[in-house]
């Protein structure tokens, strides 16, 4: 408005008119800044001690900063984290910790991780950050063809299980192709890492604390939508959620809703139209990590169910719906009565203005559950 | 001519270029420093270089025709050429410079052979390349650690490997510390800091900046030395590890084996510059080329390398300059791309072998008597190695399944069960017998 003000002061009517003209057609403009989903926070957390409200990327920097204190040999790494990260992810920690500990490097995803996997080769707390999960293709040979495969072809003689990459996922409302990506996929069919995505700031830190102790390379996605939507009560205390496990985060009877990250949510709102308009009891499962991922917990559920609706940002063709999809057929045939319903993002790369009608939001969830109940 | 006219102005005008301010920075021993702002000069202020304006327009010419010199401490002959740069190394030291690279030799000998013989799979030799590995590795310390591509197994055989486990895994029998999963030359030895070798080329060079951080940080009084060809040398990693290795100042060694040939490729389809060692000072890489048949030559670069890159904490580069005597690999016939008296050249007359040899016949430490009853002994160690390596059986079937993560999925159990399954009622259409039960 202040640039306004100064144009209109400086020139004639005719711009006022103009620059008025302008501003009134754009109050006219559909607000596009309407979420897609709604937040749901869990219950506060008692068993890990003191809690604070954090917002997503808080609890991710809470989380990092647990593990430099406690790990002196812990570094943080990547482009721009120096001053904060350009998500605010890292603020505070290099001042904490000191310029060895959390350092930019080159712009250079594939130096990131292939020098990740040197630090924890030499045995070292290796956490490196991909500014966004879309730029992660880079160092895609340094994650499959190295990183997983490090223990195994080495007969265990070397490792680096103790290298994490973070990196910010998922749509974001107007990312477009590539501030938008969700490639878990991608890692899916890469036997010897984990990949792991939580929903919330709760789930963020123990799940990001998880990833940074385990003795495998991990990947951990963080729903960038959710970096400063998502606010919640989390421990202050380090604690831990365990990987390859799922989360059945509402119990059900009529049929399973499965999903993870920013989705979750879409498909909680879901099992709530689904309650209010179809008197359905809806199993959410939030499934936290994509690889190796929790067979169990889901197919219980169906066998329970009969029924499953698997939902994901990312298209649908090759994405990790697919695998979930024919290992519940294979374990569940005689308890499936409905074919299992993958809700998805089109085969499309992700767009700008279309973001709308592209995501799998939660009318399109619930469309394919009224018509699978009704199969 | 005009060439040579260019780059002589432009090396008059960096000569004038450097001024007092620079001096002071290669005091402090910095690559470049930047300006302290100041408006009142009319100097630029561009944070991105350090350097002065010029008022006349001047394309900086590579330096191809002359590169960067070759740096060499004995003539073919063997003989020291510059008292003041031989290095002494005392008898003891020499003879074992000697035995690894033959022992190395005999050893690719026999397995080339048995590969042509079908007895394994696949080998690569290293002809021509012994005295790179061997001048190298004896100039650091046990506990540097060691990245390498894949034609370094001088540098295992320095550090003492056993032939058992050389040939344990070109076997893959159930000796192999690898549990017989890679393929032959793939070799790995976490006591002799020996990073396991993967076939994907370059990408150990970040990663080998990556452990010299994490040495510096827990100040171990450690290096790394990292190894790769020069067409290795055209992947985006290579990129990655020089300019990381700079801008995080890591104690790393980057040794790149100039033999003329990526598989077919000459080196004049892999770059136009003057080779690998002209980049390094791009990146800010302090950078020397040496004659990588100069076993002296080899070891007075890396050894000083590598009191450097610990003291200092800042990143070498050496290029040795040498030829690929032997075929790219089993699988390769190099007759298809170059010519015999090319090969016989470098293998009759410039062989990193027969210079070390020559010197030592100077010396009196070696003669005639000596050379027929090592090449006997080293022949029989070799083949009994050989033999009993392929008397083994292979590991345990289980060995499929285990490390893909520390610990082992439920979903990954079960396809092993799935596999064990199956082979109780088809396990004879497999070749069960050749593995340990």
């Amino acid at each position: 408005m202040a640039a306004i003000r100064v144009a209109v002061a400086r020139c004639g009517d005719r711009l006022t008119r103009n620059v008025f003209q302008w501003n009134q057609k754009a109050a006219r403009c559909p607000v596009r800044t309407v979420a897609h989903f709604t937040f749901q926070p869990d219950p506060e957390p008692t068993q890990y001690g003191v809690t604070q409200k954090m917002n997503l990327f808080q609890a991710i920097q809470s989380a990092l900063d647990n593990t430099l204190s406690r790990d002196p040999t812990a570094v943080i790494f990547g482009e721009d984290v120096a001053f904060g990260g350009v998500f605010r992810c890292t603020v505070g920690l290099r001042d904490k910790y000191g310029k060895d500990r959390v350092f930019n490097t080159p712009l250079c995803e594939q130096g990131i991780v292939g020098f990740g996997i040197g630090v924890a080769v030499a045995g070292t707390t290796s956490i490196a950050e991909i500014q966004f999960a879309d730029y992660i293709f880079p160092a895609f040979d340094q994650i499959v063809n190295e990183a997983a495969k490090y223990r195994y072809r080495s007969g265990d003689l070397f490792n680096c299980g103790s290298l994490t990459i973070r990196a910010p996922w998922g749509c974001v409302g107007h990312g477009a192709l590539y501030h938008s990506q969700s490639p878990e996929a991608f890692f899916a069919h890469s036997p010897g890492i984990k990949v792991v995505i939580p929903r919330s700031p709760v789930q963020a830190k123990g799940l990001l604390l998880s990833c940074i102790e385990d003795k495998n390379p991990c990947i951990f996605f963080e729903p960038k939508i959710l970096y400063r939507a998502a606010v919640e009560q989390v421990p202050l205390d380090p604690y831990y959620l365990p990987l390859s496990q799922a989360e059945v985060v509402q119990e059900g009877t009529d049929v399973t809703l499965l999903s993870w990250g920013t989705q979750v949510h879409v498909i909680r709102e879901v099992a709530t139209m689904a309650q209010e308009k179809l008197g359905l009891s809806c199993e959410v499962i939030d499934l936290r990590t994509i690889l190796p991922w929790d067979i169990e917990t889901v197919c219980k559920s169906v066998v329970k169910t009969g029924r499953l609706l698997i939902s994901h940002e990312a298209p649908l063709t090759g994405g990790f719906a697919a695998e979930i999809s024919s290992t519940v057929q294979e374990e569940c045939f005689l308890n499936l009565e409905a074919p299992i319903a993958r809700v998805c993002g089109y085969d499309t790369p992700f767009p700008h203005i279309f973001e709308p009608f592209y995501i799998p939001d939660k009318w399109k969830c619930y469309d394919a559950l009224r018509k699978m109940i009704n199969y | 001519m005009a060439t040579l006219r260019g780059l002589l102005r432009v090396r008059t005008v960096t000569g004038r270029w450097r001024g007092v301010r620079d001096r002071q920075c290669l005091l402090r021993n910095t690559i470049r420093c930047q300006s302290d702002f100041t408006s009142l000069e009319e100097k630029p202020q561009f944070p991105g270089a350090s350097a002065d304006y010029v008022d006349s327009l001047e394309f900086i010419q590579p330096n191809v025709i002359s590169g960067i010199p070759i740096y060499r401490v004995m003539d073919r002959q063997g003989q020291i050429i510059n008292p003041s740069e031989d290095p002494k190394i005392p008898k003891e030291k020499v003879l074992k410079f000697y035995h690894t690279m033959t022992l190395l030799n005999t050893m690719d000998r026999i397995l080339y052979e048995s590969q042509r013989q079908g007895r394994i799979s696949f080998y690569m030799t290293n002809y021509g390349e012994e005295g790179t590995h061997v001048g190298s590795i004896a100039a650091l310390n046990d506990t540097d650690l060691v990245f390498g591509q894949y034609r370094e197994a001088g540098v295992l055989m320095y550090r003492g490997y056993p032939l058992d486990l050389f040939m344990a895994q070109c076997y893959g029998n159930a000796l192999d510390p690898g549990k017989g999963r890679q393929m032959p030359v793939h070799y790995g030895c976490m006591e002799r800091n020996f990073v396991t070798i993967s076939s994907p080329l370059a990408t150990q060079i970040p990663q080998a900046v990556g452990a010299a951080y994490a040495f510096k940080r827990e100040n171990a009084d450690r290096a790394v030395i990292c190894y790769f060809g020069e067409g290795a040398a055209s992947e985006g990693d290579a990129h990655a590890a020089f300019n990381f290795s700079a801008t995080l100042e890591c104690p790393v060694i980057f040794f790149c084996r100039n033999n003329g040939y990526a598989i077919s490729t000459p080196t004049s389809e892999q770059y136009r510059g003057d080779g690998i060692a002209a980049r390094g000072p791009g990146y800010g890489l302090l950078s020397i080329r040496v004659d990588g048949n100069d076993v002296f030559a080899v070891y007075n670069a890396t050894k000083e390398a590598r009191r450097r890159a610990v003291a200092e904490n800042q990143p070498f580069l050496v290029e040795a300059m040498t030829y690929r005597i032997g075929h790219h690999s089993t699988s390769d016939d190099s007759s298809a791309y170059r010519s015999v008296d090319e090969v016989n050249y470098w293998d009759k007359q410039d062989h990193p072998i027969s210079r070390l040899r020559h010197y030592m016949l100077h010396q009196g430490w070696w003669d005639d008597e000596q050379e027929k009853i090592w090449r006997k002994k080293s022949r029989k160690m070799v083949m009994e190695a050989f033999e009993e390596a392929e008397r083994k059986q292979k590991p345990k079937l289980e060995h499929m399944f285990t490390d893909v993560y520390s610990e082992m999925p439920v979903q990954l159990k079960k396809q092993e069960q799935s596999l064990m399954k199956h082979l109780k009622l088809y396990g004879e259409h497999y070749p069960l017998d050749s593995y340990e039960k």
